[in-house]
């Protein structure tokens, strides 16, 4: 303990020599210090109680005066159309390649309800039953009188409907703000674009996802709040693909056919002008996926033909082989090559198209232009089963196409296990291994490129994007000067389009039965052609299934007369919408004939 | 000459403890209380009828409890309000003793009624919490010892109070609770403060709460989430400050109407922590203002009958009282209007609860009995001051 001086030690001394008690004099000194502390601490406690006072009072206010800006804004939940314009805004746009939208949002409600809110459940239900025709009164009033306090009951509405249900004045009837997705062009490009549906679903909004194409291979640049606002610019052009969906139909309902594809690719920069597949679907109401037990995938109209049929392509192929014979330098165009048929190869008979035989020796462009199997045969077998993999690994075969769809990933070229001489030979004419159209629409437009690998994409490009060479320029000339051949002496004869100087080569291949073995009369057609042959641009491929040309005597199932005539039919009402001028030769001058003197 | 020989009748030479009670009782203060329990029991009316609904009870079971409990807790607030300070000095230290250890046995023998946090002994009939009958005892005890530590040759109260305070924070935090633990370490903040706490110190300190508070956010769950809550701007409807934002929208100025308000049956605390949206929703903003107005005319005035008060405990006893009640109000009503990060807190007298009002009441009874009138030494004031 601090013994704490005596204080004050002058009166202190002094009334010790006078012999008083000097503990009086302390204590008296004691108190007065403690009166002049209590004092001062009671000055500063005033002042600090009053802050704190202010301080009370001024944080009463601000939560009073916050109740006041909270109670004064508008409730959000009544108000659905508020926040209409947000919800509006939320996935973005998709249009083509000109600006023309392709698929744009609509506000539109949801319906719900609160059983407990309602007031007569069963006129309700009756009434809505007259209103939706799939409901059943039944059904309804047992479900809003089982408990539960709230059930969707549809997740779109049109505006009449909408109406009708306020009519029924239920207060346990609950709208919720929607945002729909809309495919104004109805069918047109419905397998480019798939479809959406609804994720989590609240009752102020709902999550729109997409389910196929697209909407499903971008979703995420679709949802991107910081790019909702801009537009996703597919390379489609909708005046194109209107017209080729137009004559693709035509076609295959003269052809007699199952269905069909046709691609119209940019040689340059492997934008898919135009992607259809018919027979098609309307994206606004997507049928149910599930399909019959027998059926088979191509038999549903979601089946997207151009990208996830995988079939055998035929002598569409041969161009290939030929081709990497010129690029390995095994011979010339002009070079004459055994064709003699038919050519016997272990127990394997490799014949011609209805048993003709366009040897003993045809040239290489008398192979391509007459689609002699055995010409192309012996070349396959020059070059050797590795390198024509790698070619054809190089030009994209081996994979699945790179496209912005969903279902391209999905769709894999099918492929032999082994690689032995035979799968060599018939490879080289487009049998036994199977690819899609888009494969085959992709490396004719790599030919076309002047021999650059071009990558397909379905979203717009500003330029050519960098791809490989795998092939010399003078060869890719040359290939594309023989498929002009095949055009104007071979079996494509119908695909003359005068001026657009079509280039093509025709296929035909049966269909492999599921059991195995193949189809005598169900066939695969496919016209792979590029134009101007010049200056190649465009590549226009037609693929139909299940073809027959009834017009003349017998059925007729050569791509030459189906696939061939849609194909020309197409170059030639397109040609014009992408801007391709004709090449029209100068009649001599002494035909002239002047108007006028 | 009976008188002369056996004595005279005692003859009371003071006045009578009603009558002086009366004379010296914060009024105003009082008045603001029994309204304020007024409009609890009246919000109970409507507030705890889902409740009650949902438990399969009598509809207004929970008004009836309240009532009795409410009737309790005036009846202990009164006679609290009637001992002079150094038995409510006593009655503060053996609250906080008996509360204390009750405290230390929660972990033992408390039951969390699966909400996740271990603060109540459970009786069957009625459920306690320890933790409200400790603030009262605690602020006193608090006020006792920084006083004590004021005189001349007196105990290092500030130190001492400070250990207890560390204490009391662990033993909520482990439950946790962490509102409760804030409201002490505030209430002792802000004795300290009116006691004569440097300047410099209140900085450091203020820096350490908001560096504990960092801490508590990063190592508990339960804590961070309720402040992600209250950062994250965008208000999810389907959260209790959703449906409590909502109601206080929907009752704008004037309210829906009694009775039609919606909140009650979609909030699961709407009896209690959020009986402010069911009072906003139904009688509106001005409703809202009135309780607002009287928590504030109780703590402001509490506040200021103590700026005259000479003696410090008194003075001390009375700041913390009156700072912790208004403070808990205002946490209760910050939230609601996401002033303040999402905490439960009940809102004295109004919120439902047994031990709540019945804490309040005997707060609130020391709080009264602390801030009457009595001489302050005027005259003196006076005269020195004319020196």
């Amino acid at each position: 303990m601090t013994r704490t001086p005596l204080r004050p030690l002058a009166r202190i001394l002094k009334a010790r020599a006078q012999g008083e008690n000097p503990d009086v004099i302390e204590r008296e000194n004691l108190r007065l210090r403690h009166e002049q502390q209590r004092d001062a601490s009671r000055n500063r406690a005033e002042v600090r109680l009053l802050i704190l006072g202010f301080a009370f009072f001024v944080a009463f206010s601000a939560i009073g005066a916050r109740m006041g800006i909270v109670a004064t804004t508008e409730a959000a939940e009544p108000r659905s159309f508020a926040s209409g314009a947000e919800i509006l805004a939320q996935r973005a746009d998709i249009t083509d390649r000109n600006g023309r939208v392709l698929a744009t949002n609509m506000l539109t409600h949801a319906l719900y309800a609160h059983p407990k809110d309602m007031v007569d459940p069963a006129r309700v239900a009756g009434e809505l039953a007259a209103i939706f025709p799939e409901m059943n009164a039944e059904d309804l009033t047992r479900r809003f009188t089982d408990g539960r306090s709230f059930m969707w009951l549809r997740k779109v509405l049109s505006p009449e409907q909408m109406q009708a249900v306020h009519d029924i004045g239920d207060p346990g009837l609950l709208f919720g703000p929607r945002e729909m997705r809309l495919y104004p062009n109805g069918q047109l490009a419905a397998h480019v674009l798939g479809g959406t549906s609804f994720g989590a679903e609240g009752v102020h909004s709902a999550e729109v996802i997409g389910t196929a194409g697209v909407e499903r291979a971008l979703d995420a640049r679709l949802r991107d709040p910081a790019l909702s606002a801009t537009p996703l610019e597919l390379s489609i052009d909708l005046t194109v693909q209107a017209a080729v969906e137009e004559i693709l139909d035509a076609g295959i309902t003269m052809m007699n056919a199952k269905g069909g594809a046709a691609i119209i690719m940019d040689v340059r920069t492997g934008e898919l002008l135009s992607l259809a597949s018919l027979p098609a679907f309307d994206p606004n109401n997507r049928p149910n996926p599930v399909l019959p037990k027998d059926a088979e995938p191509g038999d549903s109209p979601l089946f997207n033909r151009a990208v996830q049929g995988v079939y055998e392509l035929g002598s569409t192929f041969k161009i290939f082989t030929t081709a990497q014979a010129m690029e390995l330098g095994l011979v010339g165009p002009d070079t004459m090559v055994d064709a003699d048929a038919p050519m016997r190869w272990g127990r394997h008979l490799i014949k011609e198209f209805q048993g003709k035989n366009y040897g003993p020796l045809a040239s290489v462009t008398d192979v391509i232009v007459k689609s002699s199997n055995v010409g192309t045969a012996r070349l396959a077998l020059q070059i050797g089963g590795l390198r024509q993999q790698a070619f054809l690994k190089s030009l994209g075969f081996f994979d699945a196409t790179p496209v912005e769809l969903t279902e391209a990933p999905g769709a894999k070229p099918l492929l032999p296990a082994r690689w032995p001489d035979i799968v060599t030979i018939t490879t080289s004419y487009g049998h036994g291994m199977s690819a899609s159209p888009l494969h085959l629409a992709t490396a004719y437009a790599t030919i076309a490129n002047g021999g650059i690998t071009v990558k397909p994409t379905l979203v717009k490009q500003t330029g050519p994007r960098p791809g490989v060479r795998v092939m010399r320029e003078d060869v890719a000339k040359e290939s594309v000067m023989m498929l002009r051949k095949v055009v104007t002496e071979g079996t494509a004869s119908l695909a003359e389009v005068p001026g657009y100087e079509v280039a093509g080569k025709t296929g035909t291949a049966d269909k492999p039965k599921r059991t195995g073995g193949y189809y005598k009369d169900k066939v695969i057609n496919t016209f792979a052609s590029v134009f101007p042959a010049s200056d190649p641009r465009y590549v226009v491929l037609v693929t139909l299934d299940e073809p027959v040309e009834t017009s003349g005597t017998e059925p007729r199932r050569t791509a030459g007369w189906t696939a061939v005539p849609v194909a020309a039919e197409i170059t030639r009402r397109i040609a014009p919408l992408l801007d391709i001028r004709p090449v029209v030769e100068a009649p001599p001058l002494d035909q002239l004939t002047a108007v006028r003197n | 000459m009976t008188e002369m020989v056996y004595g005279s009748s005692p003859v009371r030479v003071t006045e009578p403890v009603i009558p002086r009670w009366w004379r010296t009782i914060d009024k105003w203060s009082l008045t603001a209380i029994m309204v304020l329990f007024g409009i609890g029991l009246l919000l109970g009316l409507a507030a705890s009828v889902p409740l009650a609904s949902r438990n399969g009870l009598n509809d207004f079971y929970y008004v009836q409890r309240q009532a009795v409990f409410g009737v309790i807790a005036l009846l202990t607030m009164a006679g609290v309000s009637m001992m002079p300070p150094v038995m409510i000095r006593r009655l503060g230290v053996i609250g906080f003793a008996g509360s204390f250890v009750a405290l230390m046995l929660l972990p033992m023998f408390g039951t969390d009624f699966g909400k996740g946090a271990v603060r109540w002994f459970s009786f069957g009939f009625a459920s306690v919490q320890p933790s409200e009958f400790l603030k009262p005892g605690f602020m006193v005890i608090v006020a006792w010892l920084m006083a004590a530590g004021q005189d001349l040759n007196g105990p290092p109260g500030k130190s001492v109070s400070f250990g207890l305070t560390v204490a009391v924070i662990l033993l909520l935090v482990i439950q946790p609770d962490f509102g409760q633990a804030a409201l002490i370490l505030f209430g002792w903040g802000v004795i300290y403060f009116v006691a004569g706490a440097p300047m410099t110190l209140i900085a450091i300190i203020i820096g350490l709460v908001s560096f504990g508070g960092t801490i508590a956010y990063e190592s508990s769950e339960h804590f961070a989430r309720r402040i992600d809550g209250f950062l994250n701007p965008e208000i999810d409807p389907r959260s209790q400050i959703g449906y409590a934002t909502n109601a206080i929208q929907e009752g704008g100025f004037f309210g829906v109407g009694v009775g039609e308000g919606q909140v009650k049956w979609t909030l699961p605390d709407a009896h209690t922590d959020f009986i402010i949206a069911v009072a906003a929703e139904e009688y509106g903003l001005i409703l809202v203002l009135v309780i607002l107005a009287l928590y504030g005319t109780i703590v402001v005035r509490s506040l200021f009958r103590l700026m005259r008060e000479r003696d410090p405990f008194i003075r001390l006893a009375g700041t913390g009282l009156a700072c912790i009640f208004g403070v808990q109000a205002m946490i209760n009503m910050g939230v609601a209007v996401r002033l303040l990060p999402a905490k439960g807190m009940t809102l004295p007298f109004v919120s439902y609860g047994g031990s709540s009002v019945i804490a309040a009441g005997i707060t609130m009874g020391m709080l009264l009995a602390l801030t009457r009138t009595r001489p302050q030494g005027e005259i003196g004031d006076i005269l020195r001051r004319g020196r």
